[in-house]
């Protein structure tokens, strides 16, 4: 009999993990909330990281997985950075073949272009929308295997929770369909859960309106250890607004653009100085923290708000729309002014999550049979990732989930099948917990206490942390938790409710904001992007060490305990964008 | 002096079901700059209350990205198919009106059931044939990089629906695939190895439902929000097919 595996999340990592399924014979449920060409991977603007030394630079993968590692201040594990870099360069080939329109060169090659961490020429990209053109790729290759039959797609349904046989495997989920509201469980052999960040716990961020989380804190309440959960990336460029902060990719930078503000009645270029070596081009975690301290300790943010300069403006506009058009069609659009002749207003967001479930190099979560990858593991980027290694962190993930899903469908020790009747009752517990949400009749609005969760968790948890705000946080937090208990659900309809579905997210948000807030008040020190005033510099003897969240039933609160992991390969030592990185 | 807060009037065509009578409700929501009706349908899940102050459901929509590359939240505004995240209010006559893009399936008030759109792209065969995602110690062939950015212009094609809505020819009545579906046949046709299944994609135009159904309204070129020259690869493609269908003519 074929090997059936459960993928939850049709984004980057869920889509190559599913072809490598397909590959091995096996077949694949495929879950998501949307069409999977919807998914958030084609947010991803500037490009993914690769080798390809096609620039007279010397570039070598060696140096790659270097930058790497001294850019996620030496909190990932270096082994699987060293597979991950040494993939890279095959990974494109394999999309060039796929037909992604890769940006070339005169004579018909890739191109590449710089990026933030990296001195050399590295990143590949298509215009400035890398991410939807390597999510289209993928998408196409598993609409071809659709047609074969080896994969089922189940567009508009919801993961709920996970089903563990009596040996406390997991052998399956439960899902629920998003328009009739069916509530079903599955039977697998494996579940990848490639269901991304938790964007939306921090309310306006760059993320998609899908990217919540919430499959993450599901696991997580099962059993499922976190890792890593306070390093939340702040991307430095992007447009304030009031529905979702929009990114202005790193390959602005990367192309020539320059951060500045007024001082003394001249153009400040702040990066620059402060940073000689990287100037515009350091990476986020810096960047973020220099405009911070730019606009609210100096108070010289664009007239008095909190805003700087990106200014693209000196550069011929030809070359910016060849290198860059998509994404200046978005600034033009949502503000109006246009950035090839004038400088663009922007201001660090929340991004990305560096942290997430604990996996080993396999990419298996401490629940045997359950595995994750892409944004959702914690695995490649350490303490800050570098701009585009996301879109590789997620391609090269489902490459090794995927056939480690197969691997452990055919040999793992996976105990017995689940029954009709633990499948009826799994079902049967989630229906009623739903049907329990839209009985519910209180007097909290779920958005209104999102949008809450929101402000808190981005006023107290993002660029700078202090010990007292972080606890006065988790208590707000706490609080909203309560508060969720009085949530009224006006939608009592069974077809396509979305406001039931929202409050039983908005829970899930709300668990995991206080394991993120948690793990960041017990780090007392300053690594990537997690800063400290108190704690300054980097405590290698106290915290070279991973943060690893356990959930505790009774409390709802995180446990948090500190494991070692693999640095065998490269020595630490001391992070510093102000001069030339040396080894 | 205080300022007076600005209002900004919505009237939604809302359906219950795929099978109810649609019904409209009027909004208004505090005006701020830079709004957008994504936005503003957030607010009215906030504080889900008509004009008129009666307690209703909040409106239902399918949003992702917000920022028009993911295609999801394609609804009719003011009488045009549009991504909702992009439409500033700014820019919108009041009272503006919301209603879903009928020419697909109604699944709850502004949310549609756009599944034929991917299902058309089996059709056409969307994808290069590789023989696996493995390694093969080759590089892909080189391409012109004029080629490249005619394929990149239609590879930002997000399957939103605009052209399927503006298009009279594409309805619930009739087969006609659509220019969306169409546009793409010629992005894989372009690649240097997807170029090796031209003939079938060809083929499968030549089908009903393919090309013969364009009646060269030229409405989807101009409602595409990607600004993607639709009609300019229909009229290639017509070229490429009448060229197979006469080859094949005289190989019979």
């Amino acid at each position: 009999m074929k090997k059936k595996i459960i993928v939850v999340g049709g984004g980057l990592s869920g889509l190559m993990a599913t072809l490598k399924i397909c590959e091995a014979g096996g077949e694949v449920e495929l879950f998501s909330y949307c069409p999977v060409k919807r998914s958030h991977s084609l947010c991803a603007q500037g490009g993914m990281n690769a080798c390809m030394d096609t620039k007279g630079e010397n570039d070598s993968v060696h140096e790659h997985f270097d930058d790497t590692v001294y850019g996620g201040d030496f909190l990932a594990d270096q082994t699987a950075i060293k597979g991950m870099c040494e993939a890279a360069p095959k990974l494109i080939k394999m999309f060039d073949r796929m037909g992604v329109t890769f940006t070339r060169t005169p004579e018909g090659l890739l191109d590449l272009r710089n990026f933030g961490g990296q001195k050399n020429k590295r990143t590949l990209f298509s215009g400035s929308t890398t991410g939807q053109q390597l999510l289209y790729a993928l998408d196409e290759q598993v609409r071809a295997w659709e047609v074969k039959g080896a994969v089922k797609k189940y567009e508009f349904w919801e993961f709920i929770k996970i089903i563990k046989n009596k040996e406390s495997v997991c052998r399956g989920i439960v899902a629920q369909d998003m328009n009739s509201m069916e509530v079903r469980a599955f039977r697998a052999d494996t579940v990848i859960l490639a269901t991304g960040g938790p964007g939306m716990v921090f309310g306006r961020c760059t993320a998609s309106t899908i990217c919540n989380g919430s499959a993450v804190s599901a696991v997580y309440q099962q059993g499922a250890l976190i890792g890593n959960p306070e390093f939340i990336q702040i991307h430095p460029t992007a447009i304030p607004g009031s529905d979702k902060n929009r990114l202005m990719s790193e390959a602005c930078r990367g192309e020539g653009g320059r951060v500045w503000v007024y001082k003394d009645g001249k153009p400040w270029y702040f990066l620059e100085e402060m940073y000689p070596a990287y100037g515009n081009l350091v990476p986020r975690d810096v960047a973020s923290r220099a405009i911070y301290d730019v606009c609210v300790n100096q108070k010289l943010g664009i007239n008095g708000e909190n805003k700087v300069y990106l200014d693209l403006s000196h550069i011929p506009a030809d070359y910016l729309e060849r290198k860059l058009g998509g994404i200046l069609e978005i600034y033009t659009e949502f503000v109006g002014d246009d950035p090839r002749k004038v400088p663009m207003q922007i201001y660090p967001s929340v991004h990305y999550s560096m942290g997430g479930i604990w996996v080993d190099t396999k990419h298996n979560t401490n629940i045997p049979g359950l595995m994750a990858s892409g944004e959702c593991d914690y695995q490649y980027h350490g303490a800050n990732r570098l701009g585009a290694n996301s879109l590789l962190s997620a391609a090269y993930s489902g490459t090794v989930s995927g056939p480690e899903a197969m691997r452990w469908a055919k040999e793992g020790e996976k105990g017995s099948e689940l029954t009709d009747e633990e499948l009826a009752k799994a079902a049967k517990e989630c229906r009623e917990e739903y049907e329990a949400i839209l009985k519910m009749n209180g007097t909290e609005n779920a958005h209104e206490l999102h949008h809450e969760l929101g402000e808190v968790m981005n006023k107290y948890v993002t660029i700078e942390r202090v010990n007292k705000d972080l606890d006065y946080c988790f208590d707000e937090v706490k609080k909203i938790l309560k508060r969720w208990d009085n949530i009224g659900i006006v939608d009592k309809s069974n077809w396509a409710n979305q406001e039931g579905m929202f409050a039983r997210q908005l829970r899930n948000m709300i668990i995991y904001a206080l394991v993120v807030t948690r793990a960041a008040r017990m780090r007392d020190e300053s690594r990537g992007a997690h800063y400290k005033r108190e704690f300054p510099t980097r405590d290698d003897e106290r915290f070279m060490k991973i943060t690893v969240a356990e959930y505790d039933q009774a409390t709802e609160e995180p446990k948090i305990s500190y494991a070692d992991f693999d640095h065998s390969l490269v020595k630490p030592r001391p992070r510093n964008y102000a001069v030339a990185k040396k080894e | 002096m205080a300022e007076i807060k600005k209002k900004v009037h919505f009237i939604i065509e809302r359906q219950d079901g795929p099978n109810s009578q649609p019904y409209t409700e009027e909004f208004e929501v505090d005006y701020r700059p830079a709004l957008n009706v994504v936005a503003s349908l957030m607010e009215i899940q906030k504080n889900p209350v008509t004009k008129d102050g009666k307690k209703t459901t909040a409106v239902v929509w399918e949003c992702n990205c917000l920022e028009k590359v993911c295609g999801a939240c394609m609804m009719v505004i003011n009488g045009k198919a549009q991504q909702a995240c992009a439409a500033l209010i700014d820019h919108l006559e009041q009272p503006i009106r919301l209603s879903p893009a009928r020419t697909f399936p109604v699944i709850r008030d502004l949310a549609i059931d756009r599944s034929v759109m991917f299902e058309s792209l089996k059709k056409i065969h969307g994808w290069v044939d590789v023989d696996g995602t493995w390694e093969v110690h080759n590089d892909a062939p080189r391409q012109n990089p004029k080629t490249a950015t005619i394929a990149y212009e239609i590879s930002r094609c997000m399957t939103c629906g605009c052209c399927m809505d503006a298009c009279p020819n594409v309805n619930q009545s009739s087969e006609f695939i659509g220019p969306a579906p169409i546009a793409q046949a010629h992005l894989f046709n372009l690649h240097p190895i997807g170029e090796y299944q031209k003939e079938e994609r060809l083929d499968a135009l030549m089908e009903k439902g393919g090309l013969a159904s364009c009646g060269n309204s030229q409405n989807c070129v101009q409602a595409c929000p990607k600004d993607i020259k639709l009609t300019e690869y229909i009229a290639k493609l017509n070229r490429d097919t009448n060229k197979q269908a006469l080859k094949s003519l005289f190989n019979k």
